[in-house]
């Protein structure tokens, strides 16, 4: 069976550009969040997002590129850049046909349509800009980047809200696997940071409120948790057929090894436990791991009381006895949620878990919920062996994606 | 304000110059989209800012009629691009 290796990580977030700044931040960590600058945030009950900081697109484009460019595009292609690069990938004519893309986005261009909308409802304009549909199609990340780095096999964008990235990875992994390709630029990427957006999620109830300290504002699995902190960026991973990545002497920096996608098929936005232990299970038995081969968990961990206590449910269904032996980390008390780009943000922490030794913790953890009763590695990373981790992401619509990674050298 | 037509040739040159980053010297009424390598998409874009420059709309027959720098100057005079009154966001 055709096997895939992960070759290439690129990532933009809260933490900044780059993975080792993202890695950095994960570790110690370091919040990203902070009041909200992309709008005037007063009013507005959630005043905190974790924001990509310091970012000026024209270090990053061309003058004639940029102005086709929503921020979640933007994003994708600084991250794809970074992973493409650090896989050294250099595409021949013929292989260029054998390479695709895979993106997610949940809210595409979301600062452009808002953007549109202003004019339209507010300023009474009766045109918008003619680039308003290029910079908001949802595939439009997924287009550039397959522009850019000549990706001519399959390119694909997903929309399936916060596992939209998981699912962008794993279906990646799966054409690689059917043969359909050898090299896959897959990920996510979102920036829903504007009024719109903010305001759609504030009335579902669900986003933390603002605090005294802004950067504390996100506290999965901790009694007091308050809720969601949106965030926005882009994970990009380079997924390449075992044999080829091997043959040309790229570093594997892990394996992905398993998938499995589920639907709860219940409430559009209550999640359920039988379908999600199901795509852990699932995922688990491609990668032909046992629940007790699994040391590191990156939960979905959102922060919303229903969430991890069901997430925590999740896991006690599908690794039964072994559960209270996971470790188990939420990553987005540091880079929020960012929506489509948070599974494949997460995915690149297990990699970097499995390959550095190290399990990132859950930050601004301040203490146990009785429903919440596992090891999530409070505030404090911890240096373990890490042979193999998934990645959780459970989206709005009951829809569920769970990655395996094995570390490179237990393939 | 002058006459527009006298103007109208120049700044719609200035436009497209500018938009594609060219000396509007090299451009006359004969030069056509094709010649500076305006795609639909570029052409859309350019019309856009046509509309705020000269405050009109262009229907979309007139817009897939423009093949040069000349069908364009002569479209924008046919809807009396620039004439006092006239307004993008004005009623039919």
């Amino acid at each position: 069976m055709r096997r895939v290796a992960i070759t290439g990580l690129g990532a933009i977030s809260a933490l900044g550009v780059g993975v080792p700044a993202f890695w950095d931040g994960l570790v110690q960590g370091r919040s990203g969040i902070r009041r909200i600058t992309h709008f005037d945030p007063s009013g507005y009950l959630a005043q905190v997002a974790a924001e990509v900081p310091v970012f000026d697109p024209v270090q990053y484009f061309e003058e004639s590129l940029l102005p086709l460019l929503d921020p979640f595009a933007q994003y994708a292609l600084v991250a794809a850049d970074e992973a493409c690069r650090a896989a050294g990938l250099e595409l021949t004519e013929a292989e260029s046909d054998r390479a695709g893309v895979a993106i997610a986005s949940a809210m595409g261009g979301a600062a452009t349509q808002d953007k549109g909308y202003e004019q339209l409802y507010i300023r009474g304009a009766t045109r918008v800009h003619p680039f308003t549909i290029p910079r908001m199609m949802n595939n439009a990340a997924a287009s550039h980047v397959s522009m850019r780095f000549r990706l001519r096999g399959p390119a694909l964008s997903f929309g399936t809200a916060c596992a939209a990235s998981a699912h962008a990875i794993g279906e990646a992994a799966e054409i690689i696997r059917a043969g359909r390709a050898d090299v896959m630029v897959a990920g996510g990427a979102d920036a829903p940071i504007v009024p719109g957006v903010v305001r759609a999620w504030e009335s579902m109830r669900v986003l933390a409120p603002a605090t005294e300290d802004p950067a504390r504002t996100c506290r999965p699995f901790s009694l007091d948790r308050l809720g969601i902190v949106l965030g926005e960026g882009a994970g990009i991973v380079v997924l390449e057929e075992w044999e080829r990545a091997t043959a040309r002497g790229a570093t594997i920096l892990a394996e992905l090894a398993g998938y499995g996608a589920t639907a709860d098929a219940s409430h559009i936005t209550q999640p359920g436990t039988h379908a999600p232990a199901q795509a852990i299970a699932t995922a688990l038995a491609q990668a032909g791991l046992t629940p007790s081969d699994v040391s590191y968990v990156n939960a979905h961990g959102t922060a919303t009381r229903l969430n991890d206590a069901t997430e925590t449910a999740i896991l006690k269904r599908a690794f039964g006895a072994h559960a209270p032996r996971l470790a188990i980390s939420s990553t987005k008390a540091v880079h929020g949620h960012a929506m489509g780009a948070s599974a494949a943000l997460e995915c690149i922490a297990a990699v970097l878990a499995t390959r550095h030794g190290i399990v990132p913790p859950t930050a601004n953890y301040t203490g146990p919920d009785p429903e919440c009763d596992l090891d999530y590695v409070p505030n404090v990373a911890r240096a373990m062996d890490v042979g193999a981790a998934i990645s959780n992401s459970f989206a709005f619509g009951g829809l569920n994606a769970v990655l395996a990674i094995r570390r490179a050298d237990h393939a | 304000m002058g006459p527009v037509s006298d103007t109208l040739e120049p700044r719609v040159i200035a436009i497209i110059a500018k938009h594609k980053h060219l000396d509007p010297a090299g451009l006359t009424a004969a030069t056509t989209f094709e010649q500076l390598g305006i795609d639909s998409l570029d052409a859309a874009d350019l019309l856009f800012k046509f509309e705020d420059e000269f405050g009109i709309i262009v229907p979309d027959d007139v817009a897939r009629s423009l093949r040069s720098v000349g069908d364009v100057v002569a479209g924008l005079r046919e809807l009396n691009a620039g004439a006092a009154g006239s307004s993008r966001t004005g009623t039919s």
